[in-house]
């Protein structure tokens, strides 16, 4: 029974305090005026010292967003909100970018060391050399370190952050950008395309698998300042790089918002895996605070056999709107979805996936299993459509829901989409409870009720876990057991 | 919300003058009725249940009224019915819309048909709101407390007419607590030009049993049905569907489960070729515990026709130990055939199991071969694996007599399509 050891020791790990990550870092901040006009949007782009082009791109969003309304049909519920009360950019005050890790601010160093990512390229850690990843961390608006670059860019891997790649990179960025996620594509996307601040930027060249993991932090800590970054990942001629995802927020009573784009482009024969571990302060059990989660995430399967695979455990943010999605153009291309969304308390989850079959024999499955206890609605909205020319189109979807507590909910609203014969699409959802069975069980062999659930739950989520790179599946488990505290008396 | 509001289509704009010239303002409840309809307008895709069948724009213009029967057509009517075969003990025939007691036979002891004043539904549905407004009669069946329906009670809704026109159909079945029933629903004699709505209400008490099937064979330009079902406590209804003509087709059925331990059985087969829509669309509100459902859906969809299925099973908060499965599967016989499938659960409460599956496919090319390396040639085999196919739904239902009428319907579309198919070998 090692597993369940595991679990009573991964439930006793967890802190008192639920969210961890609540900490608010004194970091002197170089903000933009309150609000949001052209002005705010040439502000960003000066600061930024852009070229002449990205600002026009920008102005064009912002005036596209200005015509278009937010989008109501999500299964979701908050007061509107008030676009001119936020700041678009928050910037740690620094006397010119640093150079190196050795410049970067002692204090966000050790923010970062709090959350548990390392800033400082570990080599080897007592005699044991640990499986190491790059990172970029993203801090407010502008991203504040990036890690390993030099080792990376001995392979022609090249991972900065964006505002870097604007610089550095011009013609791969504008060769991509917006390609996959256009800047009319909705309300938050556009408004993104306007505002964005930082994000990170990885280009992997032809036949090049990257040494290392690759990873980006996100870290809102200013107070009323909206989060926007914009990440693009180029996957070029049979390349591979495995991307992990991460982001935490301090606590406090206002919502934030927090609107990402993620691009993905894998040309022929290359494959991007992007993980995220999403956990966004969800505010408290009253539904007060918490991050207003509405994030747009495309990629795009460009090359034939190409792929393209999502992994997503999102237990934090008190809305998630959220559709990681694959357009699969290139003959043969695969897109995969792996997801836990587990919402407590008041939080609200309407996230899934979208499968755009175009291209002959492409290939998708979904797993998505939502779990929802306290107060929480947890919605699976997603399609699955196989056009006139994807003769062969095959998916499979399934998506599994538990319930904890009688005041949740769990909806499920796939589309499904057939315009050719040869296309096979299977479709499977279930929605149960956890079995008082199985925790009678567990209960008899001395588990508590919360540790029990908590096995239970993570036996449910298991397929999606292992999909998980080894790091952030550990983190992920924890997560887990952490929001389902209190669910359960 | 910000509420789009389109401009009155041509369509809607005729409707009102239509509603305006029944005068049946004087009728609140069918004024009420008009007013939810006009307050929402045909539906678009922009309403949810209706993201795969956009009425709005397939509806160019509302048809004229069939006017009330007259004897020419009451006579016409009886030639209609001298050719179709009787399928029940008792058979009640509307005609246009209107009650024809000329026609109709009298009903098996328990049975009886009531003439209430009529009484607002307050059906939220449009469609079923613009059917409860301008249907010119509401038939309505009462089956007392208890009774036992000696056989099955036929009601055959026929159109008769010439080129285009509209008629509406409104009928209500109440069954009392504890009677038990069945009843079929034929919709016949519908050309091209027709454009049929029709509404059924089926109430039953507690304890209540019905079979119920309805069958839509002929060839209107729009067929759109809808039922609204109230189950009390305990309360079991069985009901089937076969769709195998009309140019725009759409069953939707809402049903509420609202007695504790009620069941509901919901199936049908929907038959499509040529350039033919069809829409099955449902929604299954369990409001009380203990409550069962089961939905299982199929259709073969040939040529260039499109098929929807949209399934929605919610389970509202306090009901607890609901049961609830839905499954659709759709065969695909042609490159431009489509089908669309959106099946959802909204779950609100934690002790229940429910799940939903749906398939998209065409013919398992193993099954063919199989069959094939035995001897029988592929159209054969093809034909043979559709029928088992398509009787895998038919077999839902109940009533065994009803069933053989429904798979020689099905024999019947089947051996059509293989002729067809054989011409255009030929040619």
């Amino acid at each position: 029974m090692a597993a369940v050891q595991e679990t009573v020791d991964r439930v006793r790990s967890i802190d008192v305090d639920a969210y961890k990550y609540g900490f608010v870092s004194a970091i002197e901040s170089d903000m933009a005026p309150k609000g949001l006009n052209e002005d705010i949007v040439r502000f960003i782009s000066a600061k930024k010292e852009e070229p002449e082009w990205l600002l026009a791109w920008r102005l064009e969003a912002y005036r596209r967003w200005l015509t278009i309304d937010e989008p109501k049909w999500a299964r979701v519920d908050y007061p509107p909100i008030d676009f001119q009360d936020l700041y678009y950019f928050a910037a740690p005050k620094t006397a010119a970018g640093p150079k190196s890790l050795d410049e970067v601010d002692p204090e966000l160093l050790r923010t970062y060391e709090k959350l548990g990512i390392p800033l400082v390229e570990q080599e080897i850690l007592a005699g044991v050399e640990r499986p190491r990843v790059a990172v970029d961390a993203v801090f407010d608006s502008v991203s504040v370190a990036t890690t390993f670059k030099a080792e990376l860019g001995k392979a022609g891997v090249i991972f900065c952050s964006f505002s870097e790649a604007v610089h550095n990179h011009p013609d791969l960025v504008r060769r991509y950008l917006g390609t996959v996620v256009p800047a009319t594509d909705n309300f938050y996307a556009t408004l993104n395309s306007a505002v964005f601040s930082d994000g990170s930027f990885v280009y992997v060249p032809p036949g090049v698998r990257c040494p290392m993991e690759l990873s980006t932090y996100f870290r809102i800590n200013e107070k009323n300042t909206g989060q926007f970054e914009r990440t693009l990942i180029i996957a070029d001629k049979g390349s591979y790089v495995s991307y992990l995802e991460g982001c935490t927020a301090p606590k406090r009573d206002e919502n934030q918002l927090h609107a990402a784009v993620v691009e993905l482009v894998t040309l022929d024969d290359a494959e991007i895996k992007y993980s995220t571990v999403q956990n966004w302060y969800p505010g408290d059990a009253e539904g007060r605070g918490g991050i207003y989660n509405f994030v747009t995430k495309r990629g795009d399967c460009r090359g034939a056999r190409s792929k393209i695979s999502w992994t997503q455990v999102e237990t934090g943010s008190a809305i998630t709107w959220k559709y990681p999605s694959c357009i699969l153009r290139g003959e043969a291309s695969r897109g995969e979805f792996y997801s836990i969304a587990i919402s407590n308390g008041r939080q609200q989850v309407d996230s899934g996936t979208k499968m755009i079959h175009l291209g002959r024999n492409t290939t998708s499955r979904i797993i998505s299993k939502g779990v929802s206890a306290g107060k929480s609605q947890n919605t699976y909205r997603g399609q699955v459509s196989a056009h006139r020319l994807a003769t062969g189109a095959r998916n499979f979807t399934n998506c599994d829901s538990l319930l904890i507590g009688s005041e949740c909910g769990a909806h499920t609203v796939p589309y499904i989409e057939a315009k050719n014969a040869s296309a096979v699409i299977e479709h499977e959802a279930t929605t149960s409870k956890v079995s008082e069975d199985q925790l009678f069980y567990c209960q008899q062999r001395g588990l508590s009720p919360e540790e029990a659930t908590a096995l239970i739950v993570n036996g449910f989520v298991r397929d999606v876990l292992q999909q998980l790179p080894m790091e952030f599946a550990v983190e992920a488990q924890k997560l887990i057991a952490i929001s389902l505290e209190g669910s359960v008396g | 919300m910000t509420a789009h509001v389109p401009p009155r289509s041509t369509a809607e704009t005729t409707l009102v003058r239509q509603f305006e010239a029944l005068k049946a303002h004087a009728d609140p409840p069918r004024r009420a009725a008009f007013e939810r309809f006009a307050a929402q307008g045909l539906p678009t895709r922009r309403v949810e249940s209706w993201h795969y069948t956009d009425l709005r724009a397939a509806l160019a213009d509302a048809a004229p009224l069939a006017p009330s029967p007259a004897r020419a057509t009451i006579e016409a009517a009886r030639a209609l019915l001298a050719g179709h075969e009787k399928s029940g003990a008792a058979r009640l025939v509307s005609v246009n819309g209107k009650f024809a007691p000329d026609l109709s036979d009298a009903l098996p002891a328990g049975a009886a048909i009531a003439s209430r004043e009529r009484r607002d539904s307050g059906a939220e549905d449009a469609m079923a709101s613009l059917v409860e407004a301008m249907a010119p009669d509401s038939l309505t069946v009462d089956i007392v407390a208890g009774a036992e329906l000696a056989g099955p009670i036929e009601i055959v809704h026929l159109a008769v007419g010439e080129g285009a026109y509209a008629l509406y159909s409104w009928i209500e079945i109440a069954l009392g607590a504890g009677a038990s029933a069945t009843i079929f629903e034929t919709f016949l004699g519908a050309g091209s030009g027709v454009q049929r709505q029709a509404a059924t209400r089926l109430r039953l008490g507690r304890s209540a049993k019905l079979k119920h099937a309805a069958s839509i064979g002929d060839a209107p330009e729009l067929h759109l049905e809808s039922q609204l079902v109230e189950l009390e406590a305990e309360a079991e209804l069985n009901a089937f569907g076969l769709v195998s003509g009309g140019a725009l087709t759409r069953r939707q059925i809402f049903a509420k489960l609202g007695g504790e331990g009620a069941k509901i059985a919901l199936s049908g087969l929907t038959l499509l070729d040529g350039t033919r829509r069809a829409d099955t669309t449902l929604q299954v509100v369990h409001a009380a515990p203990r409550g069962v459902s089961r939905e299982f859906y199929r259709a073969i969809v040939a040529d260039d026709a499109a098929g929807v299925f949209q399934g929605k099973v919610v389970v509202a908060p306090g009901a607890q130990k609901t049961d609830g499965a839905m499954k659709s599967q759709a065969v695909l016989l042609s490159p431009q055939a489509q089908m669309n499938a959106k099946p959802e659960l909204e779950i609100f409460a934690d002790d229940v199991v429910c799940g939903h599956g749906a398939t998209v496919a065409s013919i398992d090319p193993e099954q063919i071969f199989y069959l094939q390396a035995r001897g029988i040639p592929k159209e054969e085999a093809e034909a043979m694996l559709l029928e088992a196919f398509g009787a895998e739904a038919i077999n839902r239902v109940e009533d065994e007599a009803l069933a053989e009428g429904l798979r020689a319907r099905l024999a019947v579309w089947l051996a059509g399509r293989s002729r067809t198919a054989a011409k255009e070998a030929r040619a």
